[in-house]
């Protein structure tokens, strides 16, 4: 093995940071409407403060899933041949169906979600404002019981049509790698089931992150509850997650195939930094410990350090699925398919699919959920105030005095 | 007379309108319905004409042929004429490889080395000091136009497929230059081209082939290690190789059943 050879067309990485963005991105989306539905389908009223801006955050940050791929694309100005001339052999080829359907479901569940909303602002607001919520009201008025009655049975059919949504859609991403025979650091049929709890680890984490710093924000306190509810669940599919992680690798090592000669060097060398010290050790085992201490003393701690522990926990759990995308996505390309040599990735800051850009297609989503809370807000709901009988509204905002002093009561 | 007149005159000016106006219908229906025709006649010509059909070969029928490509390692001399050809031929970009040349060097310690100095073109340079070579070949590389090819299959948009002669293409009108294809080869015979930013590989030079010229890697083989023939020709000599050499594929494990055949090929090449 001292004798290094690539194939020559193997010099070059295809895939590039976009392409861990892409399903780092729709990790984000399936998570967070993991913990929504979590709230809507199983009613754990405790994730009730969070429902909201779970949906909202999952929405903001679908609408900016293909942007990564669109940077990517050799010809992005024919990227609609995807949907209009498939070549259904390819698992790509589900991607126009699947991310189409995963937004008409997500659309009409915000919408279903803010109907009330909407008609107050409608009824409340003037000019440009009142002409836009009417618009999204769609000419339908009728709050009446039954109204909500029905928009609630919808709201959680929707919301379980979504969880296997929510699972095709990020299911299909790791599909995409795990179901290549060239690439035996990607062909397991682990690899879906990989992505898909370490995207509900990235949207939890996320959650926990947005609810903190929004609460911070406007100055209120955070609901306890919630926030050790989330950190549990955390806990649970990190544990899952990373021992998917570890098993798949475990395998491989047991097995010493062919390809363990490659897959070997490849993680105690070419990714140990990004293997050893970010996915398992800074970005597990330590999240791992923070996230046991919060759940098993939890009545003994103080709220500062339970919020402290958790956003900690979330922010290294974040930086451990994204390291992960990373050496599966680029793990997979730097060693040659000739088994017998690495090549090297280091992207740019400045260049198309360097850096900057994958920042700034990370920060997009929280842009738009920004100003789409501005609109359709994510905490104070009108509705919760002057409906505080519908059966909805009591179930997303009547929340306990104790963590919702401004929104609390009925006028 | 005069009202008679002008009542006789003003009749057949009013049915001339509304002839006008019928006729007018009828004619622009009949435009549409002829101007229908001919498209419909010429995009089925255009249907036509994308099955390959060469100036100068009116005859071509790709049902006719099922082409496959024989290497014989034993022979190669690693002189590169084929890479290079390849580049002139289809104006391969540098440092990017339609066909290379990969130089084994085996140990009497069974170490093995591999090379493929910008993939073999300019030929190759002395062995490494202290390496103890007990035995070296050169092994040619390409597209291996499979029979069960995993690039077809992964293309989400049907640019990438296997003509019926058992050729496989890229449509690089409708590549999106996603990649995938790229990934799904275990042989890195594809990349994508950084000036058209498509996916690209190895056509056995199509645009030769059809006109009944050989692939120009063939052509430039000083030594006759690369041979392509037809095999639905009887008296073809790469189907002679085929039915009594022992020939082997690159990664058979694969299951990927390539159509272009080895001969000599050594446990260590993948």
């Amino acid at each position: 093995m001292e004798y290094s050879f690539l194939f020559p067309n193997d010099m070059h990485i295809h895939w590039s940071l976009m392409i861990v963005m892409y399903p780092y991105i729709t990790g984000l989306v399936a998570g967070a409407f993991v913990v929504s539905a979590l709230y809507h389908v199983f009613n754990i009223e405790v994730l009730k403060p969070v429902g909201r801006l779970a949906l909202l955050a999952s929405f903001a940050f679908l609408c900016f899933a293909t942007l990564p791929l669109l940077n990517h694309l050799g010809h992005p100005e024919r990227a609609m041949n995807i949907m209009m001339t498939p070549n259904f052999s390819s698992a790509m080829a589900g991607f126009g169906i699947i991310y189409n359907f995963y937004l008409l479901l997500l659309t009409l569940e915000v919408w279903l979600v803010y109907r009330v909303d909407i008609i107050e602002f409608a009824k409340t607001s003037r000019g440009l404002k009142r002409l836009l919520y009417k618009t999204l009201a769609l000419g339908v008025y009728n709050v009446s019981p039954q109204a909500l009655a029905l928009d609630h049975k919808l709201i959680k059919i929707l919301a379980a049509i979504g969880i296997p949504g929510a699972c095709l859609l990020h299911g299909y991403v790791g599909f995409l790698f795990g179901a290549l025979k060239a690439n035996p650091w990607w062909s397991t049929p682990l690899m879906p089931i990989i992505f898909l709890f370490s995207a509900v680890v990235s949207g939890v984490a996320l959650l926990i992150i947005v609810y903190q710093l929004c609460m911070k924000v406007r100055g209120e306190p955070i609901d306890q509850n919630c926030l050790s509810a989330m950190a549990r669940l955390l806990w649970l599919f990190m544990t899952i997650s990373v021992s998917l992680e570890l098993l798949e690798i475990i395998t491989l090592a047991y097995e010493q195939a062919e390809e363990w000669e490659v897959i070997g060097p490849l993680l105690s060398h070419q990714l140990s930094f990004s293997f050893i010290s970010l996915q398992l050790i800074i970005g597990a085992l330590i999240p791992f410990i923070l996230l046991m201490i919060l759940t098993l003393m939890n009545r003994y701690l103080h709220e500062r350090v339970r919020n402290t522990l958790s956003f900690v926990a979330s922010l290294l759990l974040l930086i451990q699925v994204l390291s992960m995308r990373w050496n599966v996505v680029i793990g997979g390309q730097i060693f040659s398919k000739s088994f017998r040599g690495f090549r090297d990735y280091q992207p740019h800051f400045l260049e198309k699919e360097g850096i900057l850009a994958a920042v700034i297609i990370f920060i997009l989503p929280f842009i738009l959920l920004y100003v789409i809370n501005r609109f359709l807000p994510a905490f104070d709901s009108p509705s919760a105030s002057h409906n505080g009988h519908d059966p909805l509204k009591n179930g997303t905002f009547d929340s306990p005095a104790c963590c919702y002093p401004k929104a609390g009561g009925p006028s | 007379m005069n009202k008679k007149e002008g009542k006789i005159d003003e009749k057949p000016e009013e049915m001339g309108r509304r002839d006008f106006i019928k006729k007018g219908c009828e004619i622009a229906a009949g435009t549409m319905f002829v101007g229908l025709l001919p498209f419909k006649s010429a995009r089925a010509e255009k249907e036509v004409e994308r099955i390959p059909r060469p100036e100068g070969h009116p005859d071509y029928n790709w049902e006719d042929h099922l082409y496959a490509y024989v290497i014989d390692t034993r022979k190669c001399i690693g002189c590169g004429m084929c890479v290079q050809a390849c580049r002139k031929e289809n104006n391969v970009p540098e440092g990017f490889y339609r066909t290379w040349v990969e130089r084994y060097e085996v140990s009497a310690e069974d170490a093995i080395k591999v090379d493929s100095p910008h993939g073999g073109e300019n030929g190759f340079t002395a062995d490494t000091p202290g390496f103890n070579v007990s035995k070296g070949y050169f092994v040619p590389k390409m597209c291996n136009h499979c029979s069960n090819s995993p690039c077809t299959q992964v293309c989400p948009v049907g640019a990438s497929y296997k003509t019926k002669e058992g050729v496989v293409l890229v449509d690089d009108k409708r590549c999106v230059g996603c990649g995938y294809c790229v990934q799904a080869c275990p042989y890195g015979s594809r990349f994508l081209n950084p000036v058209t930013k498509t996916a690209e590989k190895c056509t056995w030079c199509y645009h030769r082939i059809t006109r009944g010229l050989k692939p120009a890697c063939v052509q430039a083989c000083p030594v006759g290690a690369r041979m392509f023939g037809d095999v639905k020709k009887e008296d073809d000599p790469v189907r002679k190789i085929l039915a009594k050499e022992r020939i082997q594929v690159l990664q058979p494990e694969k299951l990927t059943k390539p159509t272009c055949f080895y001969i000599g090929l050594d446990k260590g090449v993948r």
